[in-house]
């Protein structure tokens, strides 16, 4: 085994891994958000957070064509499509919650999460009719910025893109405003005392329907801007890409304890590193019997050994059981 | 519907449409619509009452000659025939798991692929590049021999999932199972290498399929009838026959020590255990029996297909079995046996006609209001939007009529006590 290359990789996989860690942890955000909220599995997640990807290509799409993508500060173009997309999917996760869920609160536990698997589907197809009505084509590429494409070189090996860069920092603003916004405001303290107790919580003369909206709202957001950095991130996106990391992103916030915010972070990161690891490292460490086709195995296996051994989480949120 | 409730007028009534509708396909042999009126008045034939073994006799008669008749004019109906039943089968293994039991199964083509490639694998010259040698693939006969080694090694499979995953609780095992199906196609489509076990994305072909058994006994009535029109008869009869047993296994077993713990484990797992359900043991004996099911539905379907690639054992494929047994009632027999034909016909017959239809319309350039349909886009396709009709039946479903179209008794009174 080469060891030396072993070694030589290791920041480029770190590096990724932080990236793809920080991807899964805004998704998670939505999940455990919603899970905190309603004890339910908001499986429409993965494609709130794709939708958010499509509007930010079609902002550039348009951008482009209208000869603007290289004239605009790139920062004002970035700023426009992380809030259109914010904007955008938060929105449709409170649509979706208001026609999909809502109706259906007192259901026995699995009529929701059906219905909710329902929507997902339903909402990939609904992006590929749009898409191919639009465009004729629902395999998009995200137009490249010659100033997110710009290279730091660290050493002569490494090197960071800006988009990465971009990335990471993104993500850490958000998830230190979503953080402040559940922690520190007096609609923070609403959501939560929501979380805790709906009954105990609408005594209180809290708004309990708005203030889920407002939850669907937020989670929604965070999985537009994820979807956002995704696309300039990686680039290609069709209406089922968000599927796999949308269940990456669940298992995550299981992994940091489900409900619970940090834990989502830490959740999505540790996700994130394993991944990026299990990708680089397994073929070599096999003599390329088993490759970075893998991962996904990794992160499903990853999944099932949580929930056996410790059903809390790394965090431990206490889950509660309805019946 | 009056008519229905009467013993004398809804059985001619039935049986005239019936014949009618039958009639109607011999004439209009490629009119979708027309095949759809016919498996209409054999829906109407379930509600319409009469005697038992009358309703026996006319369903045997439509399923057994008329269909086959039908199948003769035009080979496609009887390809939608063995489809439908292919996927009622597997509603049926499901409806065990998830309406019987109440464990919500989001993997269960993973069975379904196991059984198919247990056969794919030994039925074809592929087991040679494993195992050396020249001994494969088996002869046809043991076809049926594997329909009983898919059963087995399915619900192993079942078992082993079912081990760890069954402490879990309602949406927890949901993710993990949906979890468990994504990990047997990433294994499908990558064991390749190190040992070629799977052949991978490209699939294993050719497979090969059960013999014509009863071949020497039609020379022997005098009939010469080529394989090409034999086989997708034969395979029609071994469709019903693998759903006739299904059927019977499901209802003899709802009804049984076994059916009936699991209904109280769906009920309240506590109670249940209260009264003496071992839970684990019935649980995955739940897991176990419906995961057998699609295991020999999987070795016939991969004998029918000759080919089976890991693009057939998709998570869209285990939605839309559950969306099937959701359309139809959940623990409900008739149910799922609607359900699965009504998305079944749905894909194959309603959405890739609206695909024909629209294209023949784009090429005739016609306009509606100014707008020529020529300019539609190209890559607007309704037959490829299969998610979104599964999408809709689910969200619709359960917000309008969770208990389904044809609810079994026991769960429609759990629906409205919860209401």
């Amino acid at each position: 085994m080469d060891f030396e290359l072993l070694i030589g990789i290791f920041p480029q996989v770190l590096l990724d891994g932080i990236i793809l860690g920080f991807m899964y942890a805004l998704i998670a955000l939505g999940y455990t958000m919603v899970y905190g909220v309603l004890e339910f599995i908001n499986f429409a997640h993965s494609e709130i957070f794709i939708v958010g990807a499509f509007v930010g290509v079609e902002i550039l799409l348009a951008l482009k064509g209208a000869g603007l993508l290289e004239g605009l500060p790139w920062m004002v173009v970035l700023l426009l499509i992380l809030t259109a997309g914010m904007v955008v999917s938060g929105a449709l996760a409170v649509v979706v919650e208001r026609v999909a869920y809502r109706p259906l609160r007192n259901a026995p536990r699995l009529i929701p999460l059906i219905s909710a698997i329902g929507v997902s589907f339903f909402l990939q197809d609904a992006i590929r009719l749009f898409e191919s009505l639009w465009n004729n084509a629902f395999n998009l590429v995200y137009p490249t910025m010659d100033a997110l494409n710009h290279r730091f070189e660290i050493t002569e090996t490494i090197d960071i893109p800006m988009k990465s860069l971009v990335v990471i920092v993104a993500a850490l603003l958000m998830l230190w405003a979503l953080h402040t916004i559940v922690g520190r405001t007096k609609i923070g303290k609403a959501i939560r005392a929501v979380a805790e107790d709906q009954a105990a919580a609408s005594l209180m003369g809290i708004n309990v329907n708005r203030m889920i909206s407002l939850t669907f709202l937020i989670g929604g957001a965070m999985g537009g801007a994820a979807g956002v950095l995704f696309g300039i991130q990686y680039g290609l996106i069709n209406p089922y890409t968000g599927f796999i990391p949308g269940l990456k992103a669940f298992t995550a916030a299981v992994l940091g304890g489900i409900g619970n915010i940090p834990g989502a972070m830490l959740g999505g990161l540790v996700l994130g590193l394993l991944e990026a690891f299990a990708a680089s490292y397994l073929s070599l460490l096999t003599g390329g019997a088993f490759g970075a086709e893998y991962k996904d195995i990794f992160a499903f296996s990853v999944l099932i050994l949580i929930l056996i051994f410790r059903p809390k989480g790394l965090l431990g949120e206490v889950v509660r059981e309805r019946a | 519907m009056t008519g229905l409730n009467r013993p004398v007028p809804a059985t001619i009534l039935v049986v005239a449409l019936l014949a009618l509708t039958a009639y109607g396909v011999t004439h209009f042999p490629r009119s979708i619509v027309v095949f759809m009126l016919f498996q209409a008045s054999i829906l109407l034939l379930y509600f319409a009452r009469m005697p038992g073994w009358l309703k026996g006799l006319i369903t045997a008669g439509t399923l057994g000659v008329l269909m086959p008749v039908l199948g003769s004019i035009n080979a496609y109906y009887l390809e939608i025939a063995v489809q439908v039943g292919i996927f009622v089968a597997l509603a049926l293994g499901l409806n065990i798991v998830v309406g019987l039991a109440g464990l919500l199964d989001l993997g269960y083509v993973a069975f379904f692929a196991v059984g198919a490639y247990s056969w794919a694998i030994f039925g074809s010259p592929h087991a040679n590049a494993i195992f050396g040698g020249g001994a494969f693939p088996l002869a046809g006969w043991w076809f049926f021999v594997f329909l009983l080694v898919g059963v087995g090694v399915a619900a192993g499979a079942g078992i082993l999932l079912g081990l760890p995953v069954l402490r879990l609780h309602g949406d927890y095992l949901a993710i993990v199972t949906l979890g468990f199906g994504e990990v047997i196609r990433v294994l499908a489509n990558n064991l390749d290498k190190p040992i070629n076990i799977t052949n991978g994305p490209k699939g294993i072909t050719p497979i090969v399929r059960p013999p014509i058994f009863f071949d020497p006994l039609l020379r022997a009535i005098g009939i010469e009838a080529s394989p090409n029109v034999v086989y997708p008869l034969y395979l029609y009869f071994l469709v019903l026959v693998i759903v006739g047993v299904t059927v019977l296994v499901n209802r003899r077993l709802e009804d049984s020590h076994v059916g009936r713990a699991w209904e109280a484990i769906r009920e309240d797992e506590t109670a249940a255990q209260a009264m003496g359900v071992p839970l684990v043991r019935m649980k995955l004996l739940a897991f176990a029996c419906g995961a057998s099911f699609a295991g020999a539905v999987g070795v016939l379907f991969s004998a029918k297909q000759v080919f089976i690639n890991p693009e057939s054992f998709t998570f869209m494929e285990s939605i839309g079995v559950l969306a099937m047994i959701i359309l139809g009632g959940m623990g409900s027999i008739p149910g799922a046996i609607l359900g699965a034909t009504v998305v079944t016909v749905l894909n194959l017959q309603v959405l890739k006609g609206l695909s024909l239809w629209l294209n023949e319309l784009r090429n005739a350039g016609v306009e509606i209001f100014g707008y020529s349909l020529a300019n539609l886009p190209t890559q607007l396709e309704p037959a490829k939007y299969e998610r979104m009709v599964f999408g809709l039946i689910l969200v619709l479903m359960m917000i309008f009529r969770p208990q389904g179209i044809l609810p079994a008794r026991r769960r429609r009174r759990e629906i409205e006590e919860s209401r």
